[in-house]
Protein backbone atom coordinates (compact mmCIF):
# COMPACT_ATOMS: atom_id res chain seq x y z
CA UNK A 1 0.00 0.00 0.00
CA UNK A 2 1.38 3.52 -0.93
CA UNK A 3 0.23 6.57 1.21
CA UNK A 4 0.61 10.14 0.67
CA UNK A 5 0.81 11.62 4.00
CA UNK A 6 0.24 15.28 5.25
CA UNK A 7 1.49 15.98 8.38
CA UNK A 8 1.60 18.63 11.14
CA UNK A 9 5.35 19.36 11.44
CA UNK A 10 6.10 21.84 14.37
CA UNK A 11 9.99 21.81 16.33
CA UNK A 12 8.59 23.50 19.53
CA UNK A 13 5.70 25.07 20.95
CA UNK A 14 7.61 28.69 20.08
CA UNK A 15 7.85 28.30 16.51
CA UNK A 16 5.21 28.19 14.05
CA UNK A 17 4.18 24.67 12.36
CA UNK A 18 2.80 22.98 8.75
CA UNK A 19 1.69 20.14 7.01
CA UNK A 20 4.61 18.68 5.30
CA UNK A 21 4.04 15.74 2.93
CA UNK A 22 5.74 12.64 3.03
CA UNK A 23 5.31 9.60 0.89
CA UNK A 24 5.36 5.72 1.97
CA UNK A 25 5.64 2.84 0.43
CA UNK A 26 4.68 -1.27 1.14
CA UNK A 27 2.89 -0.42 4.01
CA UNK A 28 1.06 -3.61 5.25
CA UNK A 29 -2.71 -3.48 5.70
CA UNK A 30 -1.90 -5.25 9.06
CA UNK A 31 0.16 -2.50 10.52
CA UNK A 32 -1.53 -0.12 13.17
CA UNK A 33 -1.75 3.36 11.87
CA UNK A 34 1.03 4.03 14.63
CA UNK A 35 3.15 1.01 13.53
CA UNK A 36 3.04 2.77 9.54
CA UNK A 37 4.19 5.91 11.37
CA UNK A 38 7.21 3.96 12.85
CA UNK A 39 7.82 3.06 9.38
CA UNK A 40 7.72 6.56 7.95
CA UNK A 41 10.03 7.89 10.88
CA UNK A 42 13.07 4.79 10.24
CA UNK A 43 13.00 6.30 6.51
CA UNK A 44 13.52 9.23 8.02
CA UNK A 45 16.10 8.67 10.42
CA UNK A 46 18.07 6.86 7.58
CA UNK A 47 17.69 10.11 5.51
CA UNK A 48 19.28 12.21 8.32
CA UNK A 49 15.77 14.01 8.98
CA UNK A 50 14.22 15.00 11.75
CA UNK A 51 11.31 11.92 12.95
CA UNK A 52 7.77 13.00 13.90
CA UNK A 53 7.12 13.27 17.42
CA UNK A 54 4.03 11.21 18.51
CA UNK A 55 2.93 10.01 21.99
CA UNK A 56 2.15 6.08 22.33
CA UNK A 57 2.39 4.31 25.19
CA UNK A 58 1.03 0.65 25.43
CA UNK A 59 -0.18 -0.15 21.66
CA UNK A 60 -3.07 -2.05 23.29
CA UNK A 61 -5.96 0.89 23.17
CA UNK A 62 -5.99 1.07 27.15
CA UNK A 63 -3.60 4.08 28.53
CA UNK A 64 -5.00 7.03 26.30
CA UNK A 65 -1.32 7.74 25.64
CA UNK A 66 -1.36 7.87 21.77
CA UNK A 67 -4.24 9.99 19.81
CA UNK A 68 -4.04 12.16 16.57
CA UNK A 69 -6.68 13.97 14.27
CA UNK A 70 -6.36 11.38 10.97
CA UNK A 71 -8.72 13.40 8.28
CA UNK A 72 -10.02 16.19 10.87
CA UNK A 73 -11.69 12.67 13.16
CA UNK A 74 -9.62 12.07 16.24
CA UNK A 75 -8.32 8.71 16.53
CA UNK A 76 -9.47 8.35 12.29
CA UNK A 77 -11.68 6.76 11.07
CA UNK A 78 -12.85 3.86 13.55
CA UNK A 79 -14.30 4.52 16.82
CA UNK A 80 -11.07 3.08 18.80
CA UNK A 81 -7.70 4.40 19.67
CA UNK A 82 -4.34 5.48 16.99
CA UNK A 83 -2.62 2.40 18.08
CA UNK A 84 -5.85 0.07 17.45
CA UNK A 85 -6.61 1.56 14.08
CA UNK A 86 -5.56 -0.27 11.22
CA UNK A 87 -4.02 0.43 7.85
CA UNK A 88 -6.80 -1.71 6.30
CA UNK A 89 -9.26 0.92 6.71
CA UNK A 90 -7.50 3.16 3.93
CA UNK A 91 -7.08 2.68 0.27
CA UNK A 92 -3.81 2.26 -1.48
CA UNK A 93 -2.90 5.61 -2.93
CA UNK A 94 -4.95 7.71 -0.12
CA UNK A 95 -3.56 11.28 0.98
CA UNK A 96 -3.92 11.35 4.71
CA UNK A 97 -4.14 14.47 6.67
CA UNK A 98 -2.32 13.88 10.46
CA UNK A 99 -3.20 16.46 12.82
CA UNK A 100 -2.30 16.96 16.66
CA UNK A 101 -5.23 17.54 19.11
CA UNK A 102 -6.84 21.15 17.87
CA UNK A 103 -7.48 23.17 21.22
CA UNK A 104 -5.97 25.96 23.49
CA UNK A 105 -5.84 24.07 26.28
CA UNK A 106 -3.22 21.64 24.95
CA UNK A 107 -0.57 23.73 23.92
CA UNK A 108 1.26 21.43 21.03
CA UNK A 109 4.88 20.68 22.65
CA UNK A 110 6.34 18.75 19.17
CA UNK A 111 4.44 17.86 15.95
CA UNK A 112 1.48 15.38 16.79
CA UNK A 113 2.51 15.91 20.61
CA UNK A 114 0.23 18.26 23.05
CA UNK A 115 0.31 19.18 26.71
CA UNK A 116 -2.19 17.38 28.10
CA UNK A 117 -1.83 18.25 31.72
CA UNK A 118 -4.62 20.76 31.84
CA UNK A 119 -6.11 17.17 32.44
CA UNK A 120 -4.07 16.49 35.34
CA UNK A 121 -5.08 19.77 37.21
CA UNK A 122 -8.84 19.02 36.44
CA UNK A 123 -8.41 15.41 38.05
CA UNK A 124 -6.55 17.11 40.83
CA UNK A 125 -9.20 19.24 42.12
CA UNK A 126 -11.33 16.58 42.90
CA UNK A 127 -10.92 13.61 40.65
CA UNK A 128 -10.26 11.19 43.24
CA UNK A 129 -12.00 10.20 46.38
CA UNK A 130 -10.17 11.03 50.29
CA UNK A 131 -9.27 7.70 52.02
CA UNK A 132 -7.57 6.91 54.95
CA UNK A 133 -4.08 4.58 54.28
CA UNK A 134 -3.34 1.48 56.32
CA UNK A 135 -5.59 -1.16 56.71
CA UNK A 136 -7.34 -1.92 53.32
CA UNK A 137 -11.53 -1.71 54.32
CA UNK A 138 -13.38 -5.10 54.39
CA UNK A 139 -14.55 -5.77 50.62
CA UNK A 140 -18.00 -6.19 51.82
CA UNK A 141 -18.46 -3.31 54.40
CA UNK A 142 -19.95 -1.28 51.38
CA UNK A 143 -22.51 -2.90 49.48
CA UNK A 144 -22.62 -1.50 45.87
CA UNK A 145 -25.91 -2.33 43.57
CA UNK A 146 -24.84 -4.25 40.56
CA UNK A 147 -26.56 -1.12 38.33
CA UNK A 148 -24.08 1.57 40.30
CA UNK A 149 -21.57 -0.19 39.84
CA UNK A 150 -22.07 -0.96 36.15
CA UNK A 151 -22.35 2.54 35.87
CA UNK A 152 -19.51 3.63 37.66
CA UNK A 153 -17.32 1.63 35.32
CA UNK A 154 -18.81 2.70 32.24
CA UNK A 155 -17.50 6.21 33.28
CA UNK A 156 -14.32 4.55 34.80
CA UNK A 157 -13.57 2.95 31.33
CA UNK A 158 -12.13 6.84 30.39
CA UNK A 159 -8.90 6.59 29.40
CA UNK A 160 -8.44 10.16 29.64
CA UNK A 161 -7.02 10.44 26.01
CA UNK A 162 -8.07 13.87 24.86
CA UNK A 163 -10.01 12.75 22.07
CA UNK A 164 -13.23 14.49 23.61
CA UNK A 165 -11.60 18.11 23.59
CA UNK A 166 -10.32 17.37 19.74
CA UNK A 167 -13.46 16.93 18.15
CA UNK A 168 -15.00 19.53 20.30
CA UNK A 169 -15.65 22.31 17.95
CA UNK A 170 -15.39 24.16 21.37
CA UNK A 171 -12.19 22.90 23.00
CA UNK A 172 -14.69 21.32 25.82
CA UNK A 173 -13.77 19.02 28.60
CA UNK A 174 -17.27 17.99 29.48
CA UNK A 175 -17.11 14.76 28.52
CA UNK A 176 -13.72 13.96 30.44
CA UNK A 177 -14.94 16.30 33.65
CA UNK A 178 -18.15 14.34 33.64
CA UNK A 179 -16.51 10.77 33.32
CA UNK A 180 -15.07 11.47 36.35
CA UNK A 181 -17.81 12.79 38.28
CA UNK A 182 -20.51 10.45 37.24
CA UNK A 183 -17.76 7.44 38.15
CA UNK A 184 -16.61 8.73 41.68
CA UNK A 185 -20.56 10.58 42.68
CA UNK A 186 -22.61 7.58 41.69
CA UNK A 187 -20.55 5.43 44.21
CA UNK A 188 -20.93 5.56 48.26
CA UNK A 189 -17.05 5.91 48.17
CA UNK A 190 -17.55 9.03 46.71
CA UNK A 191 -20.52 10.06 48.53
CA UNK A 192 -18.64 12.42 51.03
CA UNK A 193 -17.08 14.67 48.09
CA UNK A 194 -19.69 14.87 45.97
CA UNK A 195 -20.54 18.42 46.18
CA UNK A 196 -16.90 19.84 46.26
CA UNK A 197 -15.77 17.30 43.59
CA UNK A 198 -18.08 18.42 40.74
CA UNK A 199 -17.64 22.32 41.90
CA UNK A 200 -14.16 22.16 41.54
CA UNK A 201 -13.54 20.12 38.52
CA UNK A 202 -15.81 22.40 36.85
CA UNK A 203 -14.09 25.32 38.24
CA UNK A 204 -10.56 23.95 37.22
CA UNK A 205 -11.96 23.23 33.87
CA UNK A 206 -12.79 26.47 33.47
CA UNK A 207 -9.42 27.68 34.61
CA UNK A 208 -8.10 25.66 32.11
CA UNK A 209 -9.13 27.43 29.10
CA UNK A 210 -11.48 24.63 27.66
CA UNK A 211 -14.65 25.80 26.07
CA UNK A 212 -18.11 25.35 27.09
CA UNK A 213 -20.58 22.55 26.03
CA UNK A 214 -23.08 22.88 23.08
CA UNK A 215 -24.26 20.11 22.81
CA UNK A 216 -23.03 18.98 19.18
CA UNK A 217 -22.61 15.30 20.61
CA UNK A 218 -18.74 15.15 18.53
CA UNK A 219 -17.38 14.34 21.86
CA UNK A 220 -19.35 11.57 22.73
CA UNK A 221 -19.36 9.80 18.75
CA UNK A 222 -15.28 10.49 18.51
CA UNK A 223 -14.63 8.75 22.41
CA UNK A 224 -12.70 5.35 21.59
CA UNK A 225 -14.56 4.35 25.00
CA UNK A 226 -18.05 4.70 24.18
CA UNK A 227 -18.48 7.22 27.43
CA UNK A 228 -22.23 8.67 26.88
CA UNK A 229 -23.52 12.08 25.95
CA UNK A 230 -25.65 11.50 28.71
CA UNK A 231 -23.60 11.92 31.17
CA UNK A 232 -23.03 15.70 31.03
CA UNK A 233 -26.22 16.08 31.86
CA UNK A 234 -25.40 14.08 34.94
CA UNK A 235 -22.50 16.48 35.62
CA UNK A 236 -24.45 19.27 35.26
CA UNK A 237 -27.20 18.57 37.47
CA UNK A 238 -24.52 17.58 39.85
CA UNK A 239 -23.53 20.64 39.78
CA UNK A 240 -26.47 22.58 40.23
CA UNK A 241 -27.59 21.00 43.05
CA UNK A 242 -24.33 21.34 44.50
CA UNK A 243 -24.41 24.90 43.97
CA UNK A 244 -28.09 24.82 45.65
CA UNK A 245 -26.89 23.13 48.31
CA UNK A 246 -23.92 25.67 48.76
CA UNK A 247 -21.15 23.20 48.28
CA UNK A 248 -18.86 25.75 48.01
CA UNK A 249 -19.13 27.43 51.37
CA UNK A 250 -18.56 24.18 53.56
CA UNK B 1 -4.39 24.03 68.50
CA UNK B 2 -5.15 26.42 65.95
CA UNK B 3 -8.40 27.07 64.97
CA UNK B 4 -10.21 26.87 61.67
CA UNK B 5 -11.28 30.26 60.60
CA UNK B 6 -13.24 31.26 57.61
CA UNK B 7 -10.83 34.42 56.50
CA UNK B 8 -12.90 34.90 52.72
CA UNK B 9 -16.51 35.65 52.19
CA UNK B 10 -17.79 33.00 50.73
CA UNK B 11 -18.34 33.66 47.16
CA UNK B 12 -22.76 34.18 46.18
CA UNK B 13 -24.66 31.59 44.55
CA UNK B 14 -25.25 33.57 41.48
CA UNK B 15 -21.91 34.58 41.12
CA UNK B 16 -20.50 31.50 41.11
CA UNK B 17 -23.04 30.07 38.58
CA UNK B 18 -22.61 32.95 36.25
CA UNK B 19 -19.16 32.37 36.16
CA UNK B 20 -18.84 28.72 35.43
CA UNK B 21 -19.51 27.83 32.15
CA UNK B 22 -22.01 25.33 33.07
CA UNK B 23 -24.08 27.87 35.54
CA UNK B 24 -23.96 30.20 32.54
CA UNK B 25 -25.52 27.93 30.12
CA UNK B 26 -28.47 27.01 32.85
CA UNK B 27 -29.20 30.84 32.84
CA UNK B 28 -29.32 29.81 29.39
CA UNK B 29 -31.49 26.78 29.38
CA UNK B 30 -34.22 28.57 32.09
CA UNK B 31 -34.46 31.77 30.17
CA UNK B 32 -35.08 29.91 26.52
CA UNK B 33 -37.65 27.54 28.01
CA UNK B 34 -39.40 30.82 29.33
CA UNK B 35 -39.50 32.51 25.97
CA UNK B 36 -40.48 28.88 24.64
CA UNK B 37 -43.26 29.32 27.18
CA UNK B 38 -44.06 32.77 25.78
CA UNK B 39 -43.44 32.03 22.44
CA UNK B 40 -46.22 28.66 22.84
CA UNK B 41 -48.60 31.00 24.15
CA UNK B 42 -47.98 33.61 21.09
CA UNK B 43 -48.47 30.84 18.33
CA UNK B 44 -51.97 30.00 20.06
CA UNK B 45 -53.13 33.50 20.26
CA UNK B 46 -51.98 34.37 16.38
CA UNK B 47 -54.20 31.46 15.08
CA UNK B 48 -56.99 33.82 16.20
CA UNK B 49 -56.55 35.54 13.20
CA UNK B 50 -58.34 33.03 11.19
CA UNK B 51 -61.65 33.79 12.81
CA UNK B 52 -62.23 37.08 11.68
CA UNK B 53 -61.18 41.49 12.77
CA UNK B 54 -63.49 41.22 15.57
CA UNK B 55 -62.05 38.28 17.57
CA UNK B 56 -58.64 39.06 16.84
CA UNK B 57 -58.68 42.24 18.06
CA UNK B 58 -61.09 41.34 20.78
CA UNK B 59 -58.22 38.87 21.80
CA UNK B 60 -55.82 41.86 21.44
CA UNK B 61 -57.55 44.12 23.35
CA UNK B 62 -58.22 41.46 26.29
CA UNK B 63 -54.58 41.22 26.85
CA UNK B 64 -54.57 44.42 28.30
CA UNK B 65 -57.22 43.49 30.86
CA UNK B 66 -55.75 40.37 31.98
CA UNK B 67 -55.40 40.13 36.43
CA UNK B 68 -58.03 43.24 36.31
CA UNK B 69 -59.28 43.94 38.75
CA UNK B 70 -55.98 42.65 40.74
CA UNK B 71 -54.03 44.00 38.36
CA UNK B 72 -54.38 47.09 36.88
CA UNK B 73 -55.37 48.40 32.85
CA UNK B 74 -52.34 46.58 31.30
CA UNK B 75 -49.80 45.99 34.08
CA UNK B 76 -49.94 42.07 33.33
CA UNK B 77 -48.75 42.90 29.54
CA UNK B 78 -45.85 45.10 31.09
CA UNK B 79 -44.79 42.29 33.68
CA UNK B 80 -45.00 39.49 30.72
CA UNK B 81 -42.38 42.11 28.63
CA UNK B 82 -39.90 43.00 31.40
CA UNK B 83 -39.74 39.27 32.69
CA UNK B 84 -39.45 38.14 28.55
CA UNK B 85 -37.00 41.33 27.88
CA UNK B 86 -34.91 40.01 30.88
CA UNK B 87 -34.82 36.73 29.30
CA UNK B 88 -33.98 37.89 25.88
CA UNK B 89 -30.86 39.54 27.60
CA UNK B 90 -29.63 36.81 30.02
CA UNK B 91 -30.04 34.46 27.12
CA UNK B 92 -28.34 36.89 24.68
CA UNK B 93 -25.33 38.32 26.82
CA UNK B 94 -24.86 34.91 28.12
CA UNK B 95 -24.75 33.23 24.55
CA UNK B 96 -21.95 35.80 23.29
CA UNK B 97 -19.72 35.48 26.66
CA UNK B 98 -19.80 31.77 26.22
CA UNK B 99 -19.47 31.37 22.44
CA UNK B 100 -16.58 33.76 22.34
CA UNK B 101 -14.72 31.70 25.01
CA UNK B 102 -15.52 28.75 22.95
CA UNK B 103 -13.96 30.18 20.05
CA UNK B 104 -10.94 30.77 21.98
CA UNK B 105 -10.69 27.87 22.84
CA UNK B 106 -10.60 26.46 19.54
CA UNK B 107 -7.86 28.36 17.96
CA UNK B 108 -7.05 26.66 15.11
CA UNK B 109 -9.47 24.17 12.35
CA UNK B 110 -8.52 21.05 11.10
CA UNK B 111 -7.19 20.54 7.82
CA UNK B 112 -10.15 19.14 6.47
CA UNK B 113 -13.40 20.20 8.64
CA UNK B 114 -16.53 17.08 8.83
CA UNK B 115 -19.22 18.56 10.83
CA UNK B 116 -21.16 15.95 11.80
CA UNK B 117 -23.46 17.47 14.32
CA UNK B 118 -26.82 18.49 12.71
CA UNK B 119 -28.03 21.99 10.90
CA UNK B 120 -29.72 23.28 13.90
CA UNK B 121 -26.47 22.49 15.95
CA UNK B 122 -24.66 24.38 13.52
CA UNK B 123 -27.08 27.25 13.12
CA UNK B 124 -27.24 28.34 16.70
CA UNK B 125 -25.00 31.84 16.96
CA UNK B 126 -26.43 32.83 13.85
CA UNK B 127 -29.94 31.20 13.63
CA UNK B 128 -29.64 33.70 17.39
CA UNK B 129 -28.65 37.02 15.55
CA UNK B 130 -31.26 36.25 13.15
CA UNK B 131 -34.10 36.19 15.61
CA UNK B 132 -32.33 38.73 17.81
CA UNK B 133 -32.73 41.30 14.92
CA UNK B 134 -36.48 40.10 13.86
CA UNK B 135 -37.45 40.44 17.49
CA UNK B 136 -36.66 44.23 17.10
CA UNK B 137 -38.26 44.67 14.22
CA UNK B 138 -41.21 42.89 15.13
CA UNK B 139 -41.76 44.94 18.55
CA UNK B 140 -41.19 48.36 15.91
CA UNK B 141 -43.78 47.01 13.76
CA UNK B 142 -46.40 45.37 15.19
CA UNK B 143 -45.94 46.65 19.36
CA UNK B 144 -44.55 50.68 18.89
CA UNK B 145 -46.49 50.04 15.41
CA UNK B 146 -43.26 52.96 14.16
CA UNK B 147 -42.74 50.65 11.04
CA UNK B 148 -46.27 49.98 10.60
CA UNK B 149 -48.37 51.42 7.44
CA UNK B 150 -51.18 51.03 9.20
CA UNK B 151 -50.45 52.10 12.62
CA UNK B 152 -53.55 51.94 14.10
CA UNK B 153 -53.55 51.78 17.64
CA UNK B 154 -56.25 49.21 19.05
CA UNK B 155 -56.13 47.28 15.73
CA UNK B 156 -54.00 44.57 15.66
CA UNK B 157 -55.84 42.81 12.51
CA UNK B 158 -55.94 45.60 10.26
CA UNK B 159 -51.92 46.36 11.40
CA UNK B 160 -51.17 42.88 10.44
CA UNK B 161 -53.05 42.24 7.22
CA UNK B 162 -51.14 45.88 6.06
CA UNK B 163 -47.60 44.65 7.10
CA UNK B 164 -47.97 41.62 5.29
CA UNK B 165 -48.51 43.30 2.48
CA UNK B 166 -44.69 44.03 1.98
CA UNK B 167 -43.04 40.90 0.29
CA UNK B 168 -39.49 42.12 1.48
CA UNK B 169 -41.23 41.80 5.43
CA UNK B 170 -43.40 38.75 4.32
CA UNK B 171 -40.12 36.91 3.25
CA UNK B 172 -38.29 38.27 6.34
CA UNK B 173 -40.72 37.16 8.74
CA UNK B 174 -40.41 33.57 7.37
CA UNK B 175 -37.00 33.31 7.42
CA UNK B 176 -37.00 34.12 10.83
CA UNK B 177 -39.58 31.76 11.68
CA UNK B 178 -37.30 28.85 9.83
CA UNK B 179 -34.74 29.74 12.09
CA UNK B 180 -36.68 30.20 14.81
CA UNK B 181 -37.47 26.59 14.20
CA UNK B 182 -34.17 25.22 14.14
CA UNK B 183 -33.01 26.96 17.05
CA UNK B 184 -35.70 25.06 19.19
CA UNK B 185 -35.19 21.87 17.65
CA UNK B 186 -31.73 22.16 19.15
CA UNK B 187 -32.68 24.28 21.71
CA UNK B 188 -35.02 22.77 24.02
CA UNK B 189 -33.38 19.20 24.07
CA UNK B 190 -29.48 20.94 24.77
CA UNK B 191 -31.85 22.94 27.83
CA UNK B 192 -32.68 19.64 29.44
CA UNK B 193 -29.62 18.39 28.77
CA UNK B 194 -27.79 21.21 30.32
CA UNK B 195 -30.59 21.53 33.62
CA UNK B 196 -29.63 17.66 33.73
CA UNK B 197 -32.99 16.48 32.96
CA UNK B 198 -31.55 14.16 30.05
CA UNK B 199 -30.76 10.73 30.78
CA UNK B 200 -30.24 7.86 27.99
CA UNK B 201 -34.03 6.86 28.99
CA UNK B 202 -35.52 10.15 28.23
CA UNK B 203 -33.34 11.17 24.94
CA UNK B 204 -35.53 9.84 22.61
CA UNK B 205 -38.61 11.50 24.20
CA UNK B 206 -36.98 14.89 25.07
CA UNK B 207 -35.60 15.06 20.90
CA UNK B 208 -39.32 13.96 19.82
CA UNK B 209 -40.73 16.86 21.49
CA UNK B 210 -37.98 19.19 20.50
CA UNK B 211 -38.90 18.32 16.91
CA UNK B 212 -42.63 18.21 17.66
CA UNK B 213 -42.20 21.75 19.10
CA UNK B 214 -40.23 23.56 16.48
CA UNK B 215 -42.86 22.09 14.04
CA UNK B 216 -45.65 23.48 15.53
CA UNK B 217 -44.19 26.68 16.69
CA UNK B 218 -42.67 27.12 12.97
CA UNK B 219 -45.91 25.86 11.01
CA UNK B 220 -48.21 28.16 13.43
CA UNK B 221 -46.51 31.31 12.88
CA UNK B 222 -45.76 30.72 9.37
CA UNK B 223 -49.61 30.20 8.80
CA UNK B 224 -50.37 33.58 9.48
CA UNK B 225 -48.44 35.78 6.37
CA UNK B 226 -49.25 32.67 4.23
CA UNK B 227 -52.99 33.45 4.76
CA UNK B 228 -52.31 37.35 3.95
CA UNK B 229 -50.62 36.20 0.87
CA UNK B 230 -53.36 33.73 -0.57
CA UNK B 231 -56.02 36.21 0.49
CA UNK B 232 -57.50 34.05 3.65
CA UNK B 233 -56.68 36.35 5.73
CA UNK B 234 -57.72 40.30 4.89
Amino acid sequence: MDLTLRIWRQRNADEAGAMTTYRVTGISEDMSFLEMLDHLNEELILAGDEPVAFDHDCREGICGACGMVINGQAHGPERTTTCQLHMRHFSNGDTIDVEPWRAAAFPVVKDLVVDRSAFDRIIGSGGYVSVPTGSAPEAHATPVPKPVADLAFEHAECIGCGACVAACPNGSAMLFTSAKVVHLNVLPQGGPERESRVLGMVDAMDDQGFGGCTNTGECATACPKGIPLQSIATMNREYLRASLKGGRRR
Amino acid sequence: MALATRADRPPSLIGSVWRSTVGKKAVMAVTGVIMLAYLVAHVVGNLKIFFGAGEFNAYGHWLRTVGEPFLHHEWFLWIARAALGTAVVLHGVAAYQLSRRDLAARPRQYERKRPRASYATRTMRWGGVIIALFIVWHVLDLTTLTVNPNAQEGRPYENLVASFDRPAVTAFYIVAMLALGLHVRHGFWSAAQTLGANSARRDRVLKFLANALALVLTCGFIAVPVGVLTGVVS
